[in-house]
């Protein structure tokens, strides 16, 4: 209801891929340049540039592109810029345009994620692999990898664990997540996974951290995407329907790390969730398409959880009953998400979001889509948003 | 090979402790709160007055993960990796990994002991599995 000064009115996304061999530089400028007609913009409308978490060189190919690289390449004029490694997760920089326009610091934001995982896996660096190559390792990290837990599946995989202890889930459940996905990926040609996937495949897939298997992992790509944020009296000039930021949500009440917190079978999802909720008359129920971070399976049943979708425990039921696959009342990740999308850390899952209340997302649409909530981050990191469109 | 840990004020008693076989976890000398991962404040009550001392030693696996990928060329797979609440601190969780001949034994529950592993100049956290009678 605040936030009504701040809106959406672009995105984009490059063709994104595995090994790609393209420069990073090139699949953002492809996605600004799809975000840019989206929104019926020119560069020259782009006053503003944000980026999480900036030029980061600490797992390869994660995020090779900081903003100063970026307004060069682009030629952006901007009057205000800002890179957030520090924030509600990979939606801290949407958050932070729709604060700078809400402030008149800029009126069109340009919010870019770029990531080259596959390519730099390929040259032999391992992506995603917290400190690898590195003698010593500091902050929180220094009390989860010296002790053999160097990637984050381990980190969510306790998490699965507990879960399943405590409320009974099982593989099939999160097969149900990553099968489900799939489908909804071979209706997206832009998804990288595109064979069928059936619960049999899903369960003879190589262990990766237990109860995590290989499916219930997102896939590294190279690829980019742009989102760009606009001041709601500057949006109304633009080629699609702003998408109005309805509430946002980014609390936090547990450490930075992913082993304290008191309870396991939630996470910061949970405290950013409710925080959401706090800032809007819309409810749940009002919601027709979900994008939910899902860089791991059990991350899906716990911000349905977090979000209000169903009580605490009660994912498993709720996904067993249909509820959030093709044809489901609560669709969630419709382009096929990280899972059989492609990891775009968040943006993509939102691009894809904010297609479906375009009404451009072609075979997969959902029926007149007006209400989006996107769920993003995993462990302690996390940011929520709603959005609505007329 | 896995990075080690940067040592510094707060944490070196925790990674040296092994030398001496003990487990030292941060605690606040005015209100009594353990603090972990260590830290020079008591977030309970601000005091700047924070000592690590040695706990028993022992705690029960609150989760764990059996990691089956080799992350690194030298890493040896399958091992579990348990996050243990700690007897004698509350709230605190130390995570480490499973020394034990078959990862797939190990259960949410299980009673659990420190032991430590040297690498260089820090003794790194090991739990190992306490008699089936002490799990029963």
């Amino acid at each position: 209801m605040t936030l009504h000064k701040a809106t959406i009115t672009g995105t984009g996304m490059s063709d994104i891929g595995r090994n790609t061999g393209r420069p990073a530089m090139h699949h953002l400028v492809e996605a600004a340049e799809r975000a840019l007609a989206r929104a019926g913009l020119t560069r020259a409308d782009i006053d503003g540039i944000c980026t999480y978490p900036g030029k980061a060189d600490n797992s390869p190919g994660m995020s090779p592109l900081g903003t100063g690289e970026v307004r060069g390449a682009l030629g952006l004029q901007t009057r205000w810029h800002s890179a957030v490694p520090d924030g509600p997760a990979q939606m801290a920089p949407i958050m932070v345009a729709a604060m700078a326009v809400m402030t008149g610091q800029a009126r069109h934001v340009l919010c870019f994620r770029a990531l080259t995982e596959s390519s730099s896996q390929s040259a032999g660096r391992r992506a995603s692999i917290a400190g690898a190559g590195k003698a010593q390792i500091g902050g929180w990290l220094s009390w989860l990898v010296p002790v053999g837990a160097m990637s984050a599946s381990n980190w969510a995989g306790w998490m699965a664990t507990r879960y399943f202890h405590e409320f009974g889930m099982t593989r099939e459940h999160l097969g149900m997540i990553a099968t489900g996905q799939r489908k909804f990926a071979q209706q997206n040609p832009a998804a990288v996974m595109q064979k069928p996937l059936t619960m049999e495949d899903y369960l003879g897939a190589r262990m990766i951290s237990t109860p995590l298997g290989l499916f219930d992992c997102d896939v590294p790509i190279d690829g980019a995407a742009v989102v760009i944020v606009s001041a709601a009296d500057a949006a109304r000039d633009c080629a699609s329907a702003p998408l109005r930021i309805e509430a946002l949500g980014s609390a936090l009440r547990s450490p930075e790390t992913w082993d304290q917190r008191a309870d396991l079978t939630t996470m910061g999802a949970h405290d950013a969730g409710a925080d959401l909720w706090q800032r809007t008359d819309f409810k749940p129920a009002d919601v027709d398409v979900l994008a939910l971070y899902d860089g791991f399976s059990i991350f899906v049943p716990m911000w349905l959880e977090a979000l209000g979708f169903c009580g605490h425990g009660e994912a498993k039921d709720f996904i067993a009953e249909g509820n959030i696959g093709p044809g489901g009342r609560f669709p969630v990740n419709t382009g096929g998400g990280q899972l059989s999308g492609g990891r775009l850390h968040g943006f993509g899952l939102l691009h894809e979001a904010c297609l479906q209340l375009w009404g451009a997302a072609e075979a997969r649409q959902v029926a007149n889509a007006k209400t989006a909530v996107c769920g993003m981050g995993g462990g302690f990191i996390a940011g929520a948003m709603l959005l609505n469109r007329d | 090979m896995r990075p080690l840990p940067e040592l510094t004020s707060e944490s070196t008693a925790f990674w040296t402790g092994g030398e001496r076989g003990e487990l030292m976890i941060a605690f606040c000398d005015d209100c009594a709160s353990a603090i972990h991962p260590p830290q020079v404040v008591c977030p309970a009550c601000l005091s700047r007055r924070v000592t690590p001392r040695a706990v028993a030693g022992s705690g029960t696996i609150y989760t764990f993960t059996i990691n089956h990928q080799p992350w690194l060329p030298d890493m040896k797979v399958p091992f579990a990796i348990a996050v243990v609440d700690v007897d004698e601190a509350p709230g605190v969780r130390v995570t480490a990994p499973v020394d034990c001949a078959d990862p797939a034994t190990v259960r949410i529950g299980q009673r659990v002991a420190i032991g430590f592993e040297r690498r260089e100049d820090v003794w790194l956290p090991l739990w190992r599995l306490l008699d089936a009678e002490a799990n029963r």
